[in-house]
């Protein structure tokens, strides 16, 4: 792998940056490979990553439809953070933050991960109970996750504005001093690169058609556009899509698929240091390095594979937005999009094998960004031992048939 | 006034003169003008910076795909991000170029220029790592942005929204828009025309045609017809399924005090007359001021009497730009056309040579020099020959890009390669919306018409509509983007040479190449490394060069390299515009009680409950915070009389025959025998076996049933039941009406509360015999219609009275009036709470938090030995056979007595820092035993009675004891007294 | 945001109506007479079709109706009302 640094960066300027060599390979398709994980996405890349480098499985090919890390990769709106209620979920994401923040330079790509903290806005006093529930809960397992005053919010949010007869007065915030951002694309490329410097492929536009599999029902392999691909194991990480992916495996997932837009503002000088999230009216608010405003609420009511703009929804979630920064009125809307984000019936995740031998999927993400480098670690070891990771335990299918929900509470009202 | 502004000419009032300031310039301009037109007209040439290396840029288009004329507004109304193409001038306004210091002439962040090398595209990924990205990002975060939000002065819009529908929309007034409006008007259907300018006309209008002309008539014919409104100065900018198309208008004419309004028009045909957007043609140096769109010299020269330059070069490779070359030929302007083709028409080469325009065929600009403007060009004509040629302008003409962008946003259609055309085209149209005109590749504008005239009448044909023939007029534009000969971009002679291909970004030519050595080799690819596209013009003046150089660099044929999404907006759009009148109670409309005076008026502290009911939280006395006033309303509920309105709690009344079996399948427990007149608690579950609500059914009478469900459960509630009798069981004859603002209710609770309900003189029997537990009345009190239910969520003695909710403030009134020498007490949600721990009573929010069943909340006693199924039975048997052991509602006592635990508070083991086995979901200090009290969860909590367990609440660990939940009138005798 | 038909209501915007998801079979009569797999299934499991599938909307704010839908999920595209499913 072709190393960054300063030093070569100025090295190749000198000539132009004609040095540069390409940060993944093309290939040929090979017929076979031990493992084939379907999606290039952050998940399916990190999981390649962490199959080489911990468990030193490299005869592996990621195959992606479209291009690496066009799906959810490109569509969320990079918020890292670990603020959950259930002991399990914190511990994973809590290992998940701690990977992200020696991510850049494990990688040697810098994925431009910005630790600036996330507010959870509290505007009712079910909330309040709620996230105070949580923060202690998180005390438990490390993560900080503190009780703030209005004028300590306003402070650290000096956008914010006179709150004084606002709709849903603030009570109080909750402060995730590890709440951070990352350049989601870059997360894709920067797993892309070491996974393939590993000897993992990478094959974009190879779209999976249909599973082969052997006389004992066991898959042995995916047909694909460009031929059949034979492997040992595969492994779905195709977020938003699994439910018509593994239907071609006959099989049926506890998932539902919805959309979740996003919007950014014009670029603007810095006006917001932390990342600002309101989940009593649904609206969340940050700025890129860039300077874009980006900022997003909850899914749309819908089922859909759109990936559009469900015109209420938006107008609730900027309604929302300039009650409480009005001098934001000003400001235009200059690119929106959604993403298909699925979520199963508890709305934990899923990692897991399936019914059908050697056919594993990673999923229920519902917003998979700040899971990628645990999801990958976790999914990695399930693939290479068989055994679930002792993180990822509760994570398997089993669950539903026992009706044994791992339910966060607050997300009852998703069911 | 400078010699840039012609003596005539352009759609400007030459008599009404604007003063302004840009970057501390004391300028002037005239009503009619954009800041772009003024500052061109007083030769203020750089407008503004770049993005990342602070070059000096000019103004590029003239329109909404300009990408560089970004500046901040400090007055009046200070807004940050103002494109200046598209402002309108305004009298004593006050402008700033944005990131620049001191000001765009002269700006420091211009030694960004010396560190260009180390800045290709993507840098930032490969370095600032070492320490932490966080020592770098402060730096790169402040001299990325573009305007600085203003502070409290900011400019607050005003807006509102608004619906609209119309059997035929029309997205563009030009001559394809024009032509389609007429022939539907005509024709009858209703119409809705939009246009973004404030002069309707499109190119007809803009390249300085007469107003008086066709535009002028067909105009005054569209306002003339009642069937067809129009809307100015507005942009469609973004395209729903079920056409939906929202539209933004700025200064409606009929709404002076309005800034915007956001349209929601629901069209049922949609005809697309957008336009097209010129593209430019990169070479070195393409950035300089002074080089811009040769549709955008029209605009300048046509529109607003500017002309930005004396010695212009045209630089083309189709044969529109021939109207430019004449167009600035005609002011006096010396011209000369560099045309990429070897052979140029007859009837343009005959046109320029009238003109005394000089024509160079096969020849290419290779290079502009000048740093502040552009000074001259090197082009290389037809020989291999390089020649320098002076000039203060260039003109470019790459050919013309389709505006289908709203079509795309349909998803119904992408965008296709057309060779002939040599430009990108929608691959076809949808049966709900067409495409006409120049957004249709059709430039010639009688064709415009036609095609206009064509996509009305398609449109409203499936509407079962028709439309009259339309004349076409006379509209002759000789010299239209006909054979373009495609030229994506001029190579650099020498490495190092900037080639710009997107402007708002400063991406080049060379960050394409290093995107795709690098191996982002898709278009998607390339353009998320290298940024270009997500400029503040979206890619509107680059997009399409940047596919064709992908497909040059590569080899591949420009169809092949694939397209990316036009997402919306199609021009960015205000916020404010969008929330429109949504502010405060209009944000959220709160719901309220007709009591909700009466509480203000005593001083209640109102909290918003479930379903966003406004709710007394407690009735502060002078002196009192909120926890002393809930001990005051909750001690005087345990030792005389209190009185909370209950008029939030959902209710539903139920008939038919089959309403037994409804509430057999609904709750846990046995309904079905209810005798008429007697009342039931209840606890339902979701068919996944969780607890869903809780609440007490009556049965009115031998056919009538009344159900309450929580407050905030209301309309999950509603919808669970008619699940039921819609779908799981539709041949059941049960009807359900929701009641709950029809009643509203006075609840009387605590030891006198009865003697108070005696005291109000009702004309029914109250006596203990008449009136028990789970018992009603009905009847008058004094002129009031009352129904009493007696149940109790306080642990005393609870009479709930029921009026129509007109009766609400006279039942009310009589309650506080009689109940005075009582002492009675108005009880908020705080007290009620307190009352309600005590009693060992539930709540969804607190014990019922979505994860527990029937059994883990106590209610097995409930649970129904006789019934074969119930809603939720199934799952919950299943669960409990794989997993018997649960989290279980216990009470706790604090072995310190007046120690609060916050509610929440993680129970495990020994206090260690460990796995959860249980929490607090509610604590008080009882006003009954004078200590705190709690509820909560626990890990096999019914087996562990007496045991001390530890809330962990960070450092601190809190003994308590674990007991069971219920710490007031255990045996229900206060409550059944 | 979709134009709806309600069967007694006619052409109505979305913000009437609540979406219910994917249409399930109507509830067992007798659930104990199902295995625990078909009954779990039954509860979580949705086929989440990407493409045409059938769902039901409730009219809510208006005369109450619960009706079934075929909708396109890529492009929310409406087609012929559907029949409800059955077991």
């Amino acid at each position: 792998m072709q190393r960054y640094s300063f030093f070569s960066l100025a090295r190749n300027a000198l000539s132009q940056h004609e040095g540069w060599q390409r940060a993944w390979r093309s290939p040929p398709l090979k017929p076979e490979y031990d493992l084939v994980i379907v999606g290039a996405g952050g998940h399916g890349l990190s999981t390649a990553y962490h199959l080489a480098k911990e468990h030193g499985i490299t005869n592996v090919a990621v195959i992606e439809k479209g291009w690496l890390g066009g799906g959810n990769t490109a569509r969320n709106t990079h918020t890292i953070r670990s603020n959950y209620l259930r002991d399990v979920s914190i511990r994973f994401h809590d290992v998940s933050v701690k990977l992200y923040e020696q991510l850049s330079r494990e990688l040697n790509y810098n994925i431009l991960f910005s630790q600036r903290s996330m507010i959870d806005l509290i505007q009712s006093w079910s909330k309040l109970r709620d996230l105070r529930r949580r923060s202690l809960a998180m005390a438990l397992h490390g993560p900080d996750y503190q009780l703030i005053s209005v004028p300590d919010v306003q402070k650290r949010i000096p956008a914010m504005g006179d709150l004084s007869g606002v709709r849903l007065p603030p009570l109080a915030g909750m402060l995730h001093p590890a709440g951070a951002m990352a350049r989601h694309d870059a997360v894709a490329w920067s797993y892309a690169r070491a996974a393939d410097s590993r000897g993992v492929e990478i094959h974009q536009h190879t779209e999976v058609t249909g599973f082969t599999f052997g006389t004992n029902g066991a898959v042995t392999g995916v047909e694909t556009n460009r031929g059949t691909v034979r492997a040992r194991k595969v492994a779905l990480a195709t977020a938003g899509n699994t439910s018509h992916v593994i239907a071609k495996a006959g099989l049926n997932l506890p998932l539902v698929t919805r959309n979740l837009q996003a919007f950014v503002s014009e670029p603007v000088k810095p006006i917001i240091d932390v990342i600002v999230n309101c989940p009593d009216v649904g609206l969340y608010v940050m700025q890129s390095d860039k300077g874009e405003l980006v900022i997003g609420g909850g899914t749309d009511p819908i089922p859909s594979y759109r990936q559009g703009c469900h015109f209420s929804t938006f107008e609730d979630v900027v309604a929302s937005l300039v009650e409480l920064f009005p001098r934001f009125k000003s400001l235009k809307m200059l690119r929106q999009w959604g993403g298909a984000i699925e979520f199963a019936y508890d709305a934990s995740p899923i990692i897991s094998k399936t019914t059908i031998e050697g056919l594993h999927v990673s999923t229920g993400w519902y917003g998979g960004f700040k899971s990628i480098p645990v999801g990958g670690l976790t999914y990695a070891h399930l693939l290479a031992t068989g055994d679930p990771h002792p993180l990822a335990e509760a994570f398997g299918l089993d669950r539903f048939t026992g009706l044994r929900f791992l339910l966060e509470a607050g997300t009852v009202a998703q069911r | 006034m400078t010699t840039s502004r012609l003596l005539s000419g352009g759609r400007i009032d030459r008599s009404r003169p604007l003063r302004f300031s840009f970057d501390g310039m004391k300028l002037g301009g005239f009503a009619g003008d954009t800041l772009a037109s003024a500052l061109l007209a007083n030769d203020a040439m750089i407008v503004g910076r770049s993005f990342k290396l602070h070059r000096p840029r000019g103004l590029f288009g003239a329109g909404s795909d300009d990408p560089s004329s970004m500046v901040e507004r400090l007055g009046p109304r200070p807004a940050a991000n103002q494109l200046a193409t598209t402002l309108p001038l305004e009298d004593g306004a006050v402008y700033r170029s944005v990131s620049t210091w001191p000001n765009a002439r002269h700006d420091v962040g211009a030694v960004a220029q010396l560190f260009s090398r180390l800045l290709p595209a993507g840098f930032y990924y490969k370095t600032f790592m070492w320490p932490t990205w966080h020592l770098f990002e402060p730096f790169i975060r402040g001299a990325a942005g573009l305007g600085r939000v203003p502070g409290h002065d900011a400019w607050e819009p005003v807006s509102e929204s608004r619906f609209g529908d119309c059997d035929l929309l029309v997205i563009g007034a030009g001559p394809a828009g024009l032509g389609a409006a007429l022939a539907a008007g005509r024709g009858g259907a209703r119409v809705i025309l939009v246009d973004d300018g404030t002069s309707p006309g499109g190119r007809l209008i803009s390249d300085g045609g007469d107003p008086d002309d066709w535009v002028g008539t067909s105009i005054a014919e569209l306002k003339s017809l009642p069937n067809v409104h129009m809307l100015i100065a507005s942009t469609a900018w973004g395209y729903h399924e079920h056409n939906l198309i929202t539209v933004l208008e700025r200064n409606p004419v009929d709404a002076p005090d309005l800034d915007f309004r956001n349209w929601k028009i629901r069209a049922r045909q949609v005809v697309v007359a957008a336009g097209a957007f010129e593209r430019p043609i990169p070479f070195a140096d393409n950035d300089r001021p002074g080089i811009m769109l040769a549709s955008a010299v029209r605009t300048w020269l046509g529109r607003f009497g500017v002309r930005p330059g004396k010695q212009a070069v045209v630089f083309t490779n189709n044969d529109s730009a021939c109207s430019t070359a004449l167009a600035l030929a005609a002011t006096g302007a010396a011209v000369t056309v560099v045309d990429v083709r070897h052979e140029t028409s007859n009837q343009v080469r005959e046109a320029l040579d009238q003109a005394g325009v000089t024509l160079l065929n096969g020849s290419m600009v290779c290079k502009a020099y000048g740093s502040k403007r552009v000074e001259a060009v090197d082009v290389i004509d037809a020989d291999g020959k390089t020649i320098r040629l002076p000039c203060d302008l260039v003109a470019l003409s790459g050919g013309w890009n389709p505006a289908f962008h709203l079509a795309s946003q349909t998803r119904e259609t992408r965008s296709v390669w057309h060779d002939d055309l040599a430009t990108f085209v929608a691959s076809h149209g949808d049966t709900r919306f067409r495409l006409a005109g120049a957004a249709r590749a059709e430039f010639e504008p009688m064709a415009c018409v036609r095609d206009g005239v064509r996509a009305a009448t398609e449109a409203l044909q499936a509407l079962g509509m028709t439309t009259p023939s339309i004349s076409i007029p006379e509209l002759h534009e000789p010299f239209i983007a006909r054979t373009v000969q495609p030229l994506w971009f001029v190579p650099p002679r020498k490495k190092g040479e900037k080639v710009f291909v997107d402007l708002s970004g400063d991406v080049t030519t060379a960050d394409l190449g290093l995107a795709l050595r690098e191996g982002f080799d898709s278009i998607e690819l390339v353009k998320r490394y290298t940024t270009a596209g997500m400029g503040v013009d979206q890619g509107k003046s680059g997009n399409v060069n940047v596919i064709g150089i992908v497909g040059t660099l590569t080899g591949t044929a420009t169809q092949s390299v694939g397209t990316t999404t036009f997402r919306p907006p199609f021009v960015p759009v205000e916020f404010g515009s969008i929330a429109g009148a949504r502010h405060k109670a209009r944000l959220y409309p709160w719901r309220h009680t007709p009591l909700t005076d009466w509480h203000i008026q005593q001083g209640a502290v109102m909290y918003e409950v479930g379903l966003r009911w406004q709710r007394p939280g407690f009735y502060p006395k002078p002196g009192e915070n909120g926890q002393t006033a809930a001990s005051r309303e909750a001690s005087a509920v345990r030792n005389s009389v209190g009185v909370y309105d209950g008029t939030p709690l959902g209710k539903f009344q139920l008939k038919g025959p089959d309403v037994p079996a409804l509430l057999d399948l609904l709750y846990i427990s046995d309904f079905s025998k209810l005798a008429p007149r007697r009342g039931k608690y209840g606890v339902m579950m979701s068919d996944d076996g969780l607890i869903m609500d809780d609440g007490v059914v009556f049965r009115l009478n031998d056919t009538q049933w009344l159900l309450h469900s929580s407050t905030g459960a209301a309309d999950r509630v509603h919808l669970h039941i008619e699940q039921i009798l819609q779908i799981h069981r539709p041949h059941w004859r049960v009807s359900i009406i929701p009641v709950t603002s029809q009643w509203a209710n006075a609840t009387l609770c605590g030891p006198r509360a009865r003697d108070v309900l005696a005291a109000m003189e009702p004309d029914f029997d109250i006596s203990r015999e008449a009136l028990p537990f789970m018992g009603m009345a009905e009847g008058m009190i004094g002129d009031i219609p009352v129904r009493v239910f007696k149940v109790s969520w306080t642990g005393e003695a609870s009479f709930e009275l029921n009026t129509p909710a007109r009766y609400a403030t006279a039942l009310w009134d009589k309650v506080m009036a009689t109940g005075a020498r009582f002492g009675i007490t108005p009880v908020g949600s705080e007290a009620n709470h307190i009352l309600r721990v005590e009693a060992g009573y539930l709540s969804t929010g607190h014990e019922v938090d979505g994860t527990s069943d029937a059994y883990d909340l106590g209610f097995g006693p409930l649970v129904s030995k006789t019934k074969l199924d119930f809603m939720g039975k199934r799952s919950m048997d299943l669960r409990r056979k794989a997993d018997p052991e649960r989290f279980e509602l216990v009470g706790y006592l604090p072995v310190e007595p007046s120690r609060m635990v916050p509610e929440g508070a993680p129970i495990t083991p020994g206090g260690n820092k460990a796995d959860q086995a249980g929490f607090v979901s509610a604590c008080v200090m009882s006003v009954a035993l004078g200590r705190s009290i709690a509820l909560g969860l626990l890990h096999k909590g019914r087996s562990r009675m007496g045991e001390t367990v530890h809330a962990r609440v960070r450092d601190e660990i809190i003994p308590m004891t674990v007991v069971a939940p219920v710490f007031h009138d255990a045996d229900r005798s206060r409550v059944k007294s | 945001m979709l134009i709806l038909t309600c069967p007694w209501c006619g052409e109505r915007p979305e913000g009437e109506f609540m979406n219910l998801g994917e249409a399930v079979p109507p509830r067992a009569d007798d659930p104990s007479a199902m295995t625990d797999a078909e009954w779990s299934a039954s509860i979580n499991e949705r086929r989440n079709i990407r493409g045409r599938h059938t769902e039901r909307w409730w009219h809510m704010r208006g005369c109450g109706t619960i009706f079934a839908v075929v909708r396109d999920t890529i492009t929310h595209d409406l087609f012929e009302a559907a029949d409800e499913p059955r077991p």
